[in-house]
């Protein structure tokens, strides 16, 4: 218990320091960095409360990929050093007043509430027993929920091509392989016979 | 009598009108559209022919009056022998007739079907308005031959016969007021007919304003009947009239005898449609119109709707003594009023037009007494003798190549002799000539003013005998100041001519008209006579003894109109062809009284004062405040304005930096939150 | 003590928090936009997973999973735009970026 307790505060701290870094940082390397971080205490969290596919997912996904884009991004753009400008933003007080009521009530949720006590009967895809928690995610995630996972299969497919076509850019100058072009060529374009002249070469 | 006649006489001039509209409407479809049309040919200002339209625009705006005159003047004639039939036929023959035509109404308790009622007051009327209707037609023939939108003047002209027999012919008050709406629209249409002289448009629109304001009286007096009878059928009301005696109308907190308050509402309506005294204004400068419509609308037809509506309503004002009495007394007042303005008036037409003014007024005083067959008798003969003296002064306006002031004419009897000689016929009948029409006619109205009993009666007999001299007088002016003396204008007076023969023509039957339709008709229209021959289509009075008691007058009442007239003709030589200085010597030593017959006992200033202004006022008010500001500030315009001004400070919001939508996302979520914290969800 | 299920919701509420911030109190650039999206993904995914597994259910964690690869490609597509406004305007700070002013 104890250690739980402890490593959870552990984690959350972090968790949280990081995300104020993350808004906080100069210099946006140093945010993406901050993010990586905080989504590994997130991972972390995850694994307390016995999701641990989920966090190595965590890791593998917004770690590996997502953070890494957005380096590549942060670096490729050569975003400077950003400057505080003065008077860009008068709203920090109101904003810091609604953000913090926000808060406010969000706690003042989490604390007054009692889940209701018929809620246990009405869950519904009760974990089995003794089986991991990936064997547990699988088990509902081909049968019952297999709609959302192609529909997630094709929003990755989607977002894939919506990246692409955003961003690539035909050099005006690169030659490339042009199949069409290849696969289209007839006998008659593509060989013309020319009688020479032994000794002649052509001319 | 024959099946579908009075339906002929009456539809007759519609068809005409129609056609002649029809080509109108064909004519200016094929004008070049946008062109404005070119100046009237009487307009006094200097004609510039060089802005007039080409030859071929005028020409083709011609195309097809040719028809137009024929075809209506044709119709017109029809519609007159007719009516000389049905005259002869009902009159004498007694054959009165009802033609149900078709159901016009049908509403609850109110149902009205058109149909032609035709009895002796009816032919006469029918007589009266076709046979000056032809001749007026037949007279525009000439008159008009310069004017290129000859086929609208003969549309109008027959759509005003159409609704002037169709308010003779009506057998309920819907119906009559349908004919008396109709003249009054056809009234505007001709005194405007000139419609870009902005004199004339504002005569029209003057004409039918003073107009309307009698037909709100009698539309009021319309419900009334209604209220009082449940019917508007003249058989039905005539039948409950006597019922009617003593009861009361509440109002207001007020009881008003019913029926005198029905023939005071009535006869508001002949006030403004006669211009009787006080509504009166509209009729001199109704003379803006060409001269045919002031002798067929203002002197012959549609003034005298009012007398008409008196009579036909007889049996209602026979049950009502006090409504009687202020037709007297309006009657008689108009008589001298417009006598004492016809004095000094220095242009033709007004003149003549204060004169009509003055006869109607003798009109009502005589039906007015209960002697409405007396009343009918002064409109059969009046409708002659006018008529001819427009039509005449329209011959003399033309030969002076419109100059219309009498200053500037004179010596013109060596000129035109023929014009001269109808004119002094119809003078003499105007003024009450022995054996002349009028004579007979007017003599007999104040005779029945004398035999009638009452306050009222001894005013109207007062008041006619003075307007007799003074008809006299002015009407003597008028002939001698135009035809005799020496010429003022000697450009003028050398080009006169003689008008042509199509204009001549109704001049000279007039003229004979003048003369003979006064002695063959007397018995008809007086003593017993009158009574044998109308009927039940004039009632009066139970005990109305009048038409009795002017036989059995004095003999000096019998001759003091005479004796008038002599009067009034023997001043008028004085002045104007012995000793020509007088008059311009009285009218600088009474300049105030002079100015003030001039300007017509100021009633347009003190009208203008009085109403003009204060409407004008009310309606600029309504308009830009109550309409403008009011109900497009806040309706239309309003609207658009402030959706312009939240959308502009809505624009605002639109700022194109994320963070500021992010941060208003916030603020929604942010509140919604709150709001289900605190209202709970469902 | 015991670690119950309000200190998780607690850590996710004040991620949530700090996200939000990050989007409207940046005075930087459109990446750290970007990121605190992410910051509220994430919350939104610790708030899924502590419910699952305290009331063991296991669709809070599928859901989770939903998430997780929408805002991978969300992210994505985001940094494309980005990538090609940059290429365009040649600027991502954040008070440049007022095309859309109206």
């Amino acid at each position: 218990m104890i250690l739980q307790a402890i490593f959870f505060y552990l984690f959350a701290g972090v968790c949280i320091a990081s995300a104020i870094m993350v808004i906080v940082a100069r210099n946006p390397v140093h945010s993406v960095l901050f993010l990586i971080l905080a989504f590994v205490n997130a991972a972390g969290l995850f694994m307390l409360m016995g999701a641990e596919f989920l966090a190595m997912i965590l890791i593998v996904v917004y770690v590996g990929a997502v953070a890494v884009l957005f380096l590549f991004v942060v670096m490729m753009l050569d975003v400077d050093f950003a400057e505080l400008r003065h008077g860009l933003l008068n709203y920090l007080p109101i904003g810091f007043v609604v953000g913090a009521v926000l808060l406010a009530e969000l706690l003042f949720v989490v604390g007054a509430w009692v889940i209701e006590p018929g809620v246990p009967k009405t869950i519904t895809a009760p974990i089995a027993g003794d089986i991991s928690n990936t064997q547990a995610l699988g088990l509902v995630l081909y049968t019952r929920y297999v709609y959302f996972f192609e529909a997630a299969g094709v929003i990755l497919l989607v977002a894939m091509i919506g990246a692409i076509v955003m961003t690539l850019q035909h050099k005006p100058d690169v030659r490339r392989q042009r199949v069409g072009e290849q696969l289209a060529r007839t006998r008659a374009s593509a060989i013309e016979v020319v009688k020479v002249r032994s000794g002649q070469g052509l001319p | 009598m024959s099946s579908g006649m009075y339906e002929a006489i009456v539809f007759l001039p519609l068809l005409g009108a129609v056609i002649a509209g029809l080509i109108t409407l064909v004519g200016a479809a094929s004008r070049h559209p946008g062109a404005s049309p070119p100046a009237p040919h009487d307009d006094h200002a200097a004609i510039d022919h060089a802005s007039l339209d080409s030859e071929e625009e005028v020409a083709r705006s011609t195309a097809g009056s040719q028809a137009a005159e024929l075809v209506t003047t044709t119709l017109l004639v029809l519609s007159w022998v007719l009516s000389c039939v049905a005259f002869v036929d009902v009159g004498f023959n007694g054959h009165d007739a009802r033609v149900p035509l078709f159901n016009f109404i049908t509403s609850g308790d109110l149902k009205v079907d058109w149909a032609l009622r035709i009895d002796p007051l009816t032919a006469v009327m029918l007589v009266v308005v076709t046979t000056i209707s032809a001749l007026v037609h037949l007279y525009s023939i000439g008159y008009m031959a310069d004017d290129p939108y000859k086929p609208r003047f003969f549309s109008y002209l027959s759509f005003f016969t159409f609704a002037m027999l169709a308010l003779v012919t009506a057998d309920n008050l819907a119906q009559l007021f349908f004919g008396w709406e109709g003249v009054g629209l056809a009234s505007y249409l001709l005194i405007g007919f000139w419609f870009h002289k902005p004199e004339a448009n504002a005569a029209a629109i003057k004409a039918f304003i003073v107009n309307r304001i009698g037909d709100f009286g009698f539309a009021l007096g319309i419900f009334a009947v209604f209220l009082m009878t449940g019917s508007i059928n003249f058989d039905t009301i005539f039948a409950q009239a006597p019922d009617l005696v003593g009861k009361t109308l509440h109002y207001l907190s007020f009881d008003v005898d019913a029926l005198t308050l029905i023939c005071l509402l009535l006869f508001m309506g002949a006030m403004g449609k006669s211009a009787q005294f006080l509504l009166h204004t509209w009729l001199p400068d109704a003379m803006e119109g060409p001269t045919p419509v002031s002798a067929l609308i203002h002197a012959a037809t549609m003034v005298t709707a009012g007398v008409f509506m008196v009579a036909r309503l007889s049996p209602l004002f026979s049950l009502a003594p006090t409504a009687q009495a202020f037709v007297i007394v309006i009657g008689a007042t108009t008589a001298f009023f417009a006598a004492t303005v016809g004095l000094v008036q220095n242009d033709i037409k007004r003149i003549i037009a204060y004169s009509t003014c003055s006869q109607l007024g003798y009109m009502f005083v005589a039906m007015g007494t209960g002697a409405y067959s007396v009343g009918m008798f002064h409109l059969f003969t009046h409708a002659f003798f006018k008529a001819l003296l427009f039509l005449g002064s329209g011959s003399v306006i033309i030969a002076m190549h419109h100059e219309q002031d009498i200053r500037h004419m004179g010596g013109l009897w060596r000129k035109i002799p023929f014009t001269y000689a109808t004119m002094f016929v119809g003078t003499l009948a105007l003024t009450g000539f022995p054996f002349t029409a009028g004579y007979y006619s007017k003599d007999a109205i104040i005779e029945a003013a004398d035999a009638a009993s009452g306050a009222a009666a001894s005013y109207g007999f007062a008041m006619t005998v003075a307007a007799a001299a003074l008809t006299s007088f002015y009407s003597w002016r008028l002939m001698f100041k135009t035809f005799h003396g020496a010429p003022h204008d000697r450009h003028h007076y050398e080009a006169a001519h003689e008008s042509p023969i199509v204009m001549l023509v109704p001049l000279a039957l007039l003229a004979i008209g003048s003369i003979g339709a006064g002695w063959p008709f007397l018995h008809l229209f007086t003593g017993d006579g009158a009574v044998e021959f109308f009927r039940d289509s004039l009632k009066m009075g139970s005990d109305n003894k009048v038409l009795e008691e002017m036989e059995h007058l004095s003999f000096a009442v019998r001759v003091i109109p005479t004796v008038m007239m002599a009067g009034g003709l023997l001043v008028a030589f004085q002045f104007y062809i012995r000793r020509p200085e007088i008059p311009e010597r009285l009218a600088r030593e009474q300049s105030v009284l002079y100015h003030f017959l001039l300007n017509a006992w100021y009633f347009d200033r003190i009208y203008d004062f009085l109403f003009v202004r204060p409407t004008l006022w009310l309606g600029r008010l309504l308009w830009k405040g109550g309409d403008g500001f009011i109900i497009d500030g806040f309706g239309p315009d309003g609207v658009s304005a402030r959706v312009l001004d939240v959308t502009r400070s809505v624009v605002r919001l639109q700022t194109g930096y994320l963070y500021h939508y992010a941060f208003a996302m916030l603020i929604g979520v942010a509140a919604f939150i709150t709001w289900f914290m605190f209202a709970g969800g469902h | 003590m015991t670690i119950g299920l309000g200190h998780y919701l607690s850590v996710a509420a004040i991620l949530f928090t700090l996200g939000i911030f990050g989007i409207f109190l940046n005075r930087k650039n459109i990446i750290i936009i970007l990121m605190s999206v992410e910051l509220i993904l994430l919350a939104v995914n610790i708030n899924l997973v502590a419910f699952s597994a305290f009331l063991g259910d296991i669709v809070g964690q599928v859901y989770a999973l939903i998430v997780l690869t929408v805002a991978a490609a969300e992210a994505a597509i985001g940094l494309a735009i980005l990538v090609a406004y940059f290429r365009n305007r040649g600027s991502i700070a954040v008070e440049d970026v007022n095309l859309m002013k109206g």
